[in-house]
């Protein structure tokens, strides 16, 4: 991903919207259950699919979130999808197909509709609160820092390989490229010795501190119950038939 | 507030970084450190913090390096601000340091406001690292370590790759703290115009130390030591300036 794609991620739609507001445990908690509740569901459980589809619409048209914003990021499925339209059809009658796909794109829709009411620091800062363990937020936090610096660093070296004329015309003039890779990770490696000794200049000894404290609002039990209200009792009834 | 004598260090691979470095500084000194690349600048930074430990005698702010709160009281401002600033936002980076030392987070908010607003970037608490300058970013991690109330700022290259508009502006907020200083860096104008007094470390050792004029002025010092001063560039003329204006 290149760094002018990092940048166009983030949060989108109206900022003062009631989803931004929500604590982002709120969110996280919803959109997961939203996502888990389509997984779980069995090949044609079509009433399931469509309610969490309802969902995931509510909340991008309460978020204000354009469609187009959606539809762009909501694209990275794609290729899962080209890739299970191939290979499935093999094994499986085409309503295991339609419900596979469906349910990819309901997680991927709930995934996108995070990411656009939510900052990731936001994300981070729920995830420690859900009690994700320390190491797994603080590797996120450092690789969503630094994830823009590589990025800059590749691309200027890309820029510098195109500076000296390099047009790679076949696969044997491709060394270029893994030296670049090899570069960039040396480089990387360095950047982190030097981040630590700056961590540990400002008193770092393990533990991330969190400044900001969350605090769950009416606002948040009443997303949550609107979510569980509308895709449990379908889910429940799907099960006790089956 | 520095006290070294004898300071030496050698790096893993044998070679001596510092080899018998003589330094005291008094309280609200301002000093430069210069000297070529190589020169041992750098490690003996990392020294004042107690981030590595020589050997011979060392005290900072009265203290043995190894003391616990030694890092409270001297702020180190790494050259890259990328390397300093990792936290996902401006406001949570700045008050990663007063929680390590044990600050509530309410306390440690203000503080870090506080720190924001001293180096102008008030406003810019929920920005992520990577959507500012680097002039920017260098004011950020400066407000890193002044949220701790140190007792002593060390800088590492603070000028570099800063275009002029941006040079001056970190000039003037950093002339107007009164702290003690040890500024490391190859920029000798800024040298000149920020401190009192200049050391030069070469090969690992103090081979001079006097009034920052003095020392700009001395063509050969500086010319054994790989240190040069802009064409056309005269630190007298500059003090004069300053002196006009002051009047």
């Amino acid at each position: 991903m290149s760094a002018a794609a990092l940048h166009a991620v983030g949060v989108a739609g109206d900022p003062a919207s009631p989803v931004h507001r929500l604590d982002p445990r709120a969110k996280l908690l919803g959109l997961t259950g939203v996502t888990v509740v389509a997984v779980s569901a069995p090949a044609r459980a079509w009433p399931v699919f469509a309610a969490a589809a309802a969902v995931l619409a509510a909340t991008a048209v309460a978020a204000r979130i354009p469609a187009r914003v959606l539809a762009l990021r909501g694209a990275v499925v794609l290729p899962l999808l080209v890739l299970l339209v191939l290979t499935v059809p093999l094994r499986e009658d085409d309503a295991v197909v339609a419900a596979a796909a469906a349910k990819a794109l309901v997680g991927t829709t709930a995934a996108v509709l995070l990411g656009a009411t939510t900052t990731f620091p936001d994300v981070l800062h729920a995830l420690e609160r859900l009690r994700v363990p320390p190491a797994a937020t603080a590797v996120a936090a450092l690789m969503y820092r630094y994830l823009f610096v590589v990025a800059g660093e590749a691309r200027r070296m890309r820029l510098s390989l195109q500076a000296r004329g390099y047009a790679p015309r076949s696969a044997l003039q491709a060394g270029a490229i893994g030296r670049v890779a090899v570069a960039l990770f040396l480089r990387s490696h360095d950047r982190g010795e030097r981040v630590q000794l700056a961590m540990r200049a400002r008193g770092h000894s393990g533990a991330l501190p969190r400044l900001r404290t969350l605090a769950l609002g009416r606002a948040d039990a009443a997303f949550l119950c609107a979510v569980a209200a509308a895709l449990l009792p379908l889910r429940v009834a799907l099960a006790v038939a089956a | 507030m520095i006290a070294a004598r004898g300071l030496r260090y050698r790096y893993p691979s044998g070679a001596a970084a510092l080899d018998g470095v003589d330094l005291h500084v008094a309280r609200g000194e301002r000093v430069a450190v210069l000297g070529p690349n190589g020169a041992g600048k750098t490690t003996l930074m990392l020294h004042l913090n107690g981030l590595l430990h020589g050997d011979g005698e060392l005290r900072v702010c009265g203290e043995d390096p190894r003391a616990a709160d030694l890092r409270a009281r001297v702020g180190l401002v790494f050259q890259d601000p990328d390397d300093q600033l990792f936290m996902p936002t401006v406001r949570e980076d700045v008050a990663f340091g007063p929680l390590n030392l044990g600050a509530t987070p309410e306390q440690a908010l203000a503080r870090a406001d506080a720190a924001l607003a001293a180096v102008r970037m008030g406003g810019a608490e929920e920005r992520a690292p990577h959507q500012l300058s680097l002039g920017q970013r260098r004011r950020v991690a400066i407000a890193g370590v002044l949220a701790m109330a140190p007792e002593l700022l060390v800088f590492d290259e603070p000028s570099a790759s800063l275009d002029p508009r941006t040079r001056r502006e970190l000039l003037e907020l950093l002339d107007g703290m009164a702290l003690t200083m040890l500024v490391v860096t190859h920029d000798l104008p800024f040298a000149a115009q920020l401190c009192d007094r200049a050391v030069v470390l070469s090969g690992g050792r103090v081979v001079a130390d006097g009034a920052c004029l003095e020392v700009l002025e001395d063509a050969r010092l500086l010319a054994a030591h790989d240190l040069e001063l802009p064409a056309g560039f005269d630190p007298r003329a500059l003090v004069e300036r300053a002196g006009q204006l002051a009047a």
